[in-house]
C-alpha cells in the first residue's frame, strides 16, 4: 500500500525484493517466459504487416517475409492514397468520425445513465439496470439484421446515421459507469453540491464526471475500440463507398484481389496505417486511465 | 463475374441462411400482384440503383449516365457476392429497399429465384431479342432451365489448361490432351520433383466445373420440383479420378488464392491450373517471377478427340422484384453487357470476359499476351467457350453445397474418407436443405 501511494522521492532503493516475499527464480524465469511468448504473440503480425508494407508486390511473393527487402513503403502509401480518388482517406476519415463521435456520444450517455442508476433512487432501478446488464451479453452480429430492417422502416439505411446511432448505446458503459460512480462518486459531495444550490446537471458535470474520469476514459476506449472494429453493422447498411469505414472498405478490396492484384499491397498498407489511429487513441489516453485505474484502487 | 469462389465465411452463411429463412416466410404471399409486372417505359425522368463490386464500373455506367440523362444509373458498391453483397440482397428484398440492378453470379441465381427475389425479364421484347446475342450455355444460365429470364448474362468462365511450357518441353513431357495422358504427365512430372497441380478442397466451384466438362448434371428443376445428383455416374467419374491423384501424391493440396498457392505457382513447383479464363490473371498477379514461361491449351478430354470444356464462374445482371422500372433497368443492363463501348470498358477495368458472341471479337481479345510468351490465349477461351454444355442448372442452396462438399473435401485429403464419400454426403444434405425452406424435391 505505501509503495502504491507513495509518489515524490521514490527511488530505486525503495523497490529492493528483499522487503517483500522472496520470489523462486523458477517462478520468475517462468513468468517472464510466458510474457515474452505473449509478447512476441501478439507483435509479430504487426511487424509482419509492417514489413510487408513496404515491399513492392514482387518482393512481397518472393523475399522473407520477416525482413526487409526493397524499401517501398513511401511508394505505397503514395500509391494507396492515390487510388481510387484517394477514398482511403475518405475511409478513415468516416471511421474516425464514427468511432470518435459515437465513442464520445456513448459515453456521456453511458455515464449520465451509470451515475443516475447508481446515485438515484427510483422505482425499477433494479429490473432497468438488469435489462441494461443482459444488453451486454446480446452480439452486436445478432442485431445488425433486426436494426437493418428497423432503419429501413424510416429510410435511413446506407446513410451515416446507420452506423453512427447504432454506436452511441454501450450497455458494458452503462455497468462500468454504475459500479465506478457507487465507488468514487460520495454521496456527501453531492449533497454539499446541492447545498450550495448547484443544479444536478451541474453536479454531475462539474464534481461527478470528474471524479468518474478513469471509468469513462475506459468507456470510450472500448467503445472506440469496439466501433472501429465493428465491421458487420456497415456490411449490412452501407452501400455507397464513400460511407464505408475503413475496415469495411478494405475488406471489399481484399474481396477483389483476384480482378486487381496490386489491390494486394494496398490492403496491406492500409491495414498498417488503419492500426495507427488506435495507437494514437490509446496512448495518448492511457496516461489518464492508468493514473485512474491506480487511484480508484487505492482508496 | 466473381473469380474466386472461396469457402464462405461461416458466419455469413449462417446469416444468409437466416435471411433465406426469413424471405421464404414473408415471399410467397404477394406472388400474385407482383407477377403481373409489365415491361413499359416510366413516365418522366427514372434514376436506377444498380450494385455491383466490380472494379472500375462507377466509369463504365458513368458513360452510359452521359448518354442517357433520362435514366440515371446510382452506382453502389459492396464486397463480392459470397463475401456479403448476397447477404446484403437478402435483407433489402426483406425490408422492401433492394436496388433495380444487381450483380449475382450465375450459381446463386437459383437462389434468388427461388426466394422470389427476381423479375421476370422474359416482358421485355427487347431482352427476348437479345438472346441470340449471347453465347447459348450463358443464356441458360439466366433462365434456370424455366421459360422465364432472370438476369442479362455479363461474363463467363470457360475453362481451359493453363501449363509451364517450359518445364514441359525441358522435361521431354508431351502436353496432355486426355485426362489419361494428364495422369501419366502427373507422374513424371512428380518423378522430376514438382506436382503436375493444385487440387483446392475450398474451390468447389473448379470442381462442379471438371464434372460440367464430363457433361454431369448436378441439379434439375422441371418447373414442379428439384432433383439433386451431385453423385451421378459423371461425377463418380471425376472424382474417382482426383481421387487417385492424391492417393498417390501427384498433386499438391495448398489453400488456393493464399500466399502458399502464390509461391507454389512461382516457385515452379505446381505446373498446370486447369482453370477459368480470369485464371490468367490470377497466374501473372501471384507467380511473376514465371512471365513468359505459360501457355494455354484446351482442357484434357474424357475421351481422345473430344471436344467438351468446362466453366467456372461468371454473372449476370439482375433486376430485383420491386423495381418500379423494369423496362429502364433492362434497357441499362442489355447496354452494360452487349454494347460494344461498355464491354470494352469492363474488359479493361476488370478483365471482364463477356458473355456474348460478338464480345469475344473484342480487339483487346484477339491480341498476344505477353506473359503468356506472346501467345493469343483468347482464342483457346473462345473456343472453349463454345463447347461449354448448355443444360448445366445450378440449385437453389449452393452456399451450402459448397460449404458441405468443401468440409468433405477437406477431410479427404487429409485421409479420412474419398472425394466421392464428401458428395454422398453433400447430396444428402443439399436435400435436406431444400426440404427445410419448403423447396419441392424429388426423393
Amino acid at each position: 500500500m505505501s509503495l502504491l501511494t507513495r509518489t515524490a522521492g521514490a527511488t530505486a532503493d525503495d523497490l529492493k525484493p528483499a522487503r517483500g516475499p522472496r520470489e523462486s527464480i523458477l517462478s520468475r524465469g517462468a513468468a517472464f517466459l510466458i510474457m515474452g511468448v505473449f509478447t512476441l504473440y501478439f507483435l509479430v503480425p504487426i511487424w509482419w504487416l509492417f514489413i510487408a508494407s513496404t515491399k513492392d508486390r514482387g518482393d512481397l511473393l518472393t523475399t522473407n517475409p520477416l525482413w526487409f527487402a526493397d524499401w517501398n513503403l513511401f511508394a505505397n502509401i503514395g500509391d494507396l492514397l492515390a487510388y481510387n480518388n484517394g477514398i482511403y482517406l475518405r475511409w478513415i476519415g468516416n471511421s474516425i468520425a464514427y468511432a470518435g463521435l459515437g465513442a464520445l456520444l456513448a459515453t456521456i450517455f453511458s455515464g449520465m445513465c451509470g451515475y443516475a442508476l447508481a446515485k438515484y433512487r427510483f422505482r425499477g432501478r433494479e429490473a432497468y439496470f438488469n435489462t441494461v446488464l443482459g444488453g451486454v451479453l446480446v452480439p452486436a452480429t445478432a442485431l445488425a439484421l433486426p436494426l437493418f430492417l428497423l432503419f429501413s422502416q424510416v429510410n435511413l439505411t446506407n446513410t451515416f446515421w446507420a452506423v453512427l446511432l447504432p454506436s452511441i448505446v454501450s450497455p458494458f458503459g452503462v455497468y462500468l459507469s454504475r459500479i465506478y460512480a457507487t465507488a468514487s462518486v460520495p454521496d456527501e459531495l453531492i449533497e454539499a453540491g446541492r447545498i450550495d444550490g448547484a443544479s444536478e446537471v451541474r453536479t454531475f458535470f462539474q464534481v461527478s464526471v470528474r471524479l468518474m474520469t478513469p471509468a469513462l476514459i475506459t468507456v470510450f476506449l472500448f467503445q472506440f475500440v469496439a466501433i472501429w472494429n465493428n465491421f458487420f453493422l456497415p456490411l449490412i447498411m452501407l452501400r455507397s463507398q464513400e460511407l464505408f469505414p475503413v475496415t469495411y472498405g478494405l475488406y471489399t478490396w481484399n474481396t477483389q484481389l483476384n480482378q486487381i492484384p496490386e489491390l494486394r499491397t494496398y490492403v496491406l498498407v492500409g491495414s498498417f496505417l488503419s492500426i495507427v489511429p488506435l495507437i494514437v487513441a490509446f496512448l495518448l489516453l492511457q496516461r489518464f486511465w492508468r493514473n485512474g485505474l491506480g487511484t480508484g484502487s487505492v482508496k | 463475374m466473381q473469380h474466386t469462389k472461396r469457402a464462405v465465411v461461416t458466419g455469413v452463411a449462417l446469416l444468409s441462411a437466416l435471411a433465406l429463412a426469413g424471405c421464404s416466410g414473408t415471399s410467397s404471399s404477394d406472388d400474385s400482384g407482383a407477377d403481373a409486372a409489365t415491361c413499359a417505359p416510366s413516365d418522366g425522368d427514372v434514376t436506377l440503383d444498380f450494385t455491383s463490386w466490380i472494379p472500375g464500373i462507377e466509369d463504365v455506367v458513368a458513360m452510359w449516365n452521359e448518354e442517357n440523362p433520362n435514366i440515371q444509373v446510382k452506382v453502389q458498391t459492396g464486397p463480392n457476392g459470397n463475401g456479403g453483397t448476397y447477404k446484403s440482397y437478402f435483407s433489402q428484398l426483406e425490408a422492401g429497399n433492394a436496388p433495380d440492378l444487381g450483380q449475382i453470379e450465375y450459381d446463386a441465381l437459383s437462389s434468388f429465384r427461388v426466394q422470389d427475389g427476381l423479375e421476370d425479364l422474359s416482358a421485355c421484347e427487347d431482352v427476348v431479342k437479345a438472346e441470340s446475342e449471347f453465347i447459348p450455355w450463358t443464356w441458360g444460365q439466366v433462365t434456370l432451365g424455366g421459360d422465364g429470364v432472370y438476369g442479362i448474362p455479363q461474363d463467363s468462365g470457360p475453362m481451359a489448361l493453363f501449363y509451364r511450357s517450359d518445364l514441359f518441353e525441358q522435361n521431354g513431357i508431351a502436353v496432355p490432351t486426355t485426362w489419361d495422358e494428364y495422369k501419366e504427365a502427373a507422374k513424371k512430372i512428380r518423378a522430376a520433383g514438382g506436382y503436375i497441380t493444385n487440387f483446392s478442397t475450398a474451390d468447389i466451384n473448379q470442381f462442379a466445373g471438371f464434372v460440367w466438362q464430363a457433361e454431369g448434371k448436378w441439379f434439375a428443376n422441371d418447373g414442379k420440383e428439384w432433383t439433386v445428383d451431385l453423385t451421378g455416374e459423371e461425377s463418380q467419374k471425376v472424382a474417382e479420378y482426383w481421387q487417385e491423384l492424391l492417393d498417390e501424391d501427384l498433386v499438391s493440396t495448398y489453400p488456393a488464392w493464399t500466399e502458399e498457392w502464390n509461391n507454389a505457382y512461382n516457385s515452379g513447383e505446381v505446373w498446370t491450373w486447369n482453370s477459368a479464363v480470369w485464371g490468367a490473371n490470377s497466374i501473372s498477379s501471384g507467380a511473376p517471377d514465371t512471365a513468359g514461361k505459360w501457355s494455354v491449351a484446351p482442357s484434357p478430354q474424357w475421351e481422345a478427340g473430344g471436344t467438351s470444356a468446362g466453366n467456372w464462374g461468371g454473372s449476370s445482371i439482375a433486376v430485383f422484384k420491386g423495381s418500379k422500372h423494369l423496362y429502364e433497368a433492362a434497357k441499362f443492363a442489355l447496354w452494360l453487357n452487349t454494347s460494344d463501348e461498355a464491354l470494352t470498358a469492363l474488359n479493361k477495368s476488370a478483365n471482364i470476359y463477356p458473355a456474348t458472341t460478338a464480345g469475344l471479337k473484342l480487339p483487346s481479345l484477339q491480341e498476344g499476351v505477353e506473359f503468356y510468351g506472346g501467345q493469343k490465349i483468347y482464342d483457346v477461351f473462345a473456343e472453349a467457350a463454345s463447347q461449354v454444355n448448355p443444360d448445366f442448372v445450378w440449385g437453389p442452396t449452393m452456399t451450402q453445397t459448397y460449404a458441405n462438399v468443401s468440409d468433405g473435401f477437406q477431410k479427404a485429403v487429409t485421409g479420412q474418407g474419398t472425394l466421392l464419400d464428401a458428395l454422398k454426403s453433400a447430396q444428402e444434405s443439399t436435400i435436406s436443405t431444400l426440404k427445410a425452406q419448403s423447396i419441392p424435391v424429388a426423393g
